[in-house]
């Protein structure tokens, strides 16, 4: 078990400050794993991820990467561990080709950088100045650059924020091949559906501390009140009926919302007997709708619904 | 051995970009060349009364030392500061570049500068005025890279203490305009009031510039131990100050 753990993160706090970024963070990721770390905007992802890089130190706790400790053996991870981070930037005016012929010249052997900006879709910017570039291009670019030396865990801070949908699609992809060759992925992401697709495992971040942890099934699974009926009766309801409802087995709940009849169960196969009363009552189908929760119902009942600073 | 081979790809690199920042070229080798065009034409190079050197024989060497300000504080500082607050630096530091090397490209980078700016400046005034040099060439040449790597040094404490990237363009303003009118680099000295020239002795350039004219014009380095001791302080403090207050971002 032990040797298939690529990254243990145990205990670590971080204040800048008054300000308590990081309250005790613990969890670990295996070999071969996407693990997605998700949070309300200053929950404390990137400094979790630029910890783990070796970037910035932890007031306590510690971090275990490939078995080195990124503070102290930083210049040997920088070869096994590449990184984009959230926000970094180039000289306005060098051109690509420069740039990605300079960082690869940093590391011993890399890949073909060309390969990488084809798989990317930049191979026609080379002699582009970075300054020309368009957001989600140069976002592409670091996640070039984050690959150049083939590196056996990669750590992505916001992968696909201000990419168009082709774009994640094909992050997307690249992550997932990326862990079919046995590499380690460690990812931060404002977007629900992309934890839930992409990762295997994800972590919820929360005020400095991990609110929940698990694949995105079991996340949802374990989410109260499960999946949601809904329909439009075609005819008002009277008490008696909801009671009816209710009465069912695998029922949690069932009120009107407007002129909508919501029902929460436990799991489909409560459907059959759902649908029987409901038809056998004489209520309108038509339009009957079955909603599973969401990682995003997990996130916002785990981290409540209030904007963050 | 690995810092330094990449401290020269990123000097490379650089050197490149420094091409592309027309106001850096502007500054470091048209300004100082404009200027030593405009003095020369109102006072040629004909020897002052009974000494052997004319204004070009004795200023030449005054405008490198401009050349070597220029690029120490203003293109050193301005750069890095930028670099920071941009988040460039952050950028550098995820790679397996020691900051050690890129620091040092940069410096390798300015340093070229420095050097093409100096030739140019030689080689206007050779064609020009015909200037001629009285110094020991190995004396000179230590005299020119003693003076480099102090007023980078120097260069190096706005850029490690600025916060943002306009603080570092105030800070290598204020330590760069006064030094340039007031050491005898853009404007000779002896051009200067009285109480200036007090004022002048505490500037760093001031040394440097007295030390390359000095060495020029046939004086050996040891015949300046003031201005040797206070360039290499200026070299030490900017090392110290780098050491401990740079940051990355
Ligand atoms: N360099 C810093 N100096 C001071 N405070 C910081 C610094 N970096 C982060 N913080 C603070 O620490 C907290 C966590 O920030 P962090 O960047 O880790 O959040 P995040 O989860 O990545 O947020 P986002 O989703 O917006 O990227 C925030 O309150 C932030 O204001
Ligand atoms: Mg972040």
């Amino acid at each position: 078990m032990e040797e298939t753990r690529v990254l243990a993160v145990e205990d670590v706090s971080k204040s800048y400050g008054r300000i308590d970024a990081l309250c005790g963070i613990s969890f670990w990721v295996e070999k071969g794993e996407i693990f997605g770390l998700v949070g309300p905007n200053g929950a404390g992802k990137t400094t979790t991820i630029e910890i783990i890089a070796g970037l910035r130190s932890p007031d306590s706790g510690s971090v275990s990467l490939l078995g080195l400790d990124p503070q102290r053996d930083e210049d040997r991870l920088r070869h096994h561990v590449g990184i984009q981070q959230q926000e970094s930037e180039l000289p306005e005016r060098i051109r690509i080709r420069e740039a990605m012929q300079l960082f690869s010249s940093f590391y011993g052997s890399t890949v073909d950088w060309r390969a990488l900006l084809e798989r990317m879709g930049l191979s026609d910017r080379l002699d582009s100045f970075f300054g020309e570039l368009s957001g989600g291009q140069k976002r592409r670019l670091f996640i070039s650059m984050a690959l150049l030396s083939d590196p056996e865990v990669i750590l992505l801070d916001e992968l696909t924020s201000g990419l168009d949908p082709q774009g994640r699609r094909m992050l997307w992809d690249l992550v997932r091949d990326m862990r079919d060759s046995g590499k380690t992925v460690l990812l931060t992401t404002h977007y629900m559906d992309e934890a839930e697709h992409l990762c295997d495992r994800v972590g919820i971040i929360d005020r400095g501390r991990l609110a929940a942890l698990g694949t995105p099934a079991a996340l949802v699974a374990g989410m109260p009140g499960g999946t949601r009926v809904t329909v439009t009766p075609g005819r008002s309801l009277t008490n008696d009926v909801l009671d009816q409802l209710r009465g069912i087995e695998g029922v949690t709940g069932a009120r009107l919302e407007r002129d909508a009849l919501v029902v929460g169960i436990t799991s489909g196969r409560v459907l059959v007997d759902l649908v029987g009363l409901m038809s056998g009552l004489g209520l309108d189908l038509e339009d009957f709708d079955v909603e599973r929760p969401t990682l995003e119902d997990v996130f916002l009942s785990v981290t409540g619904r209030e904007l963050r600073d | 051995m690995r810092a330094a081979r990449n401290a020269l790809r990123i000097g490379r690199v650089e050197l490149l970009l420094y091409f592309r920042d027309h106001s850096a070229f502007f500054f470091t080798l048209i300004f100082p060349l404009m200027l030593m065009l405009l003095f020369g034409s109102m006072w040629g190079n004909s020897p002052f009364e009974g000494e052997a050197f004319g204004f070009i024989d004795f200023s030449v060497s005054a405008f490198m030392a401009m050349v070597i300000a220029t690029s120490g504080i203003m293109v050193l500082t301005t750069n890095i500061a930028a670099y920071r607050e941009r988040g460039i630096l952050r950028r550098f530091r995820a790679s397996p570049a020691s900051p050690v090397a890129v620091l040092l490209g940069e410096v390798i980078a300015v340093f070229a500068v420095t050097i093409a700016g100096v030739v140019l400046l030689l080689l206007a005034a050779i064609v020009l005025w015909g200037v001629r040099f009285w110094g020991s060439l190995p004396e000179f040449l230590a005299a020119f890279l003693l003076c480099s790597i102090s007023l980078a040094g120097l260069g190096f404490i706005p850029a490690s203490l600025a916060r943002t990237a306009r603080g570092g363009l105030v800070a290598a303003n204020l330590l760069y305009f006064p030094m340039l009118f007031l050491s005898g680099a853009a404007v000779p000295f002896r051009m200067l009031p009285p109480f200036l020239k007090g004022f002048a002795q505490a500037l760093p350039l001031t040394h440097a510039v007295r030390l390359m004219q000095g060495v020029w014009l046939g004086g050996s380095l040891l015949d300046y131990p003031l201005e040797l001791a206070v360039l290499v302080a200026v070299m030490l403090a900017g090392l110290l100050v780098a050491c401990l207050f740079f940051r990355w971002e």
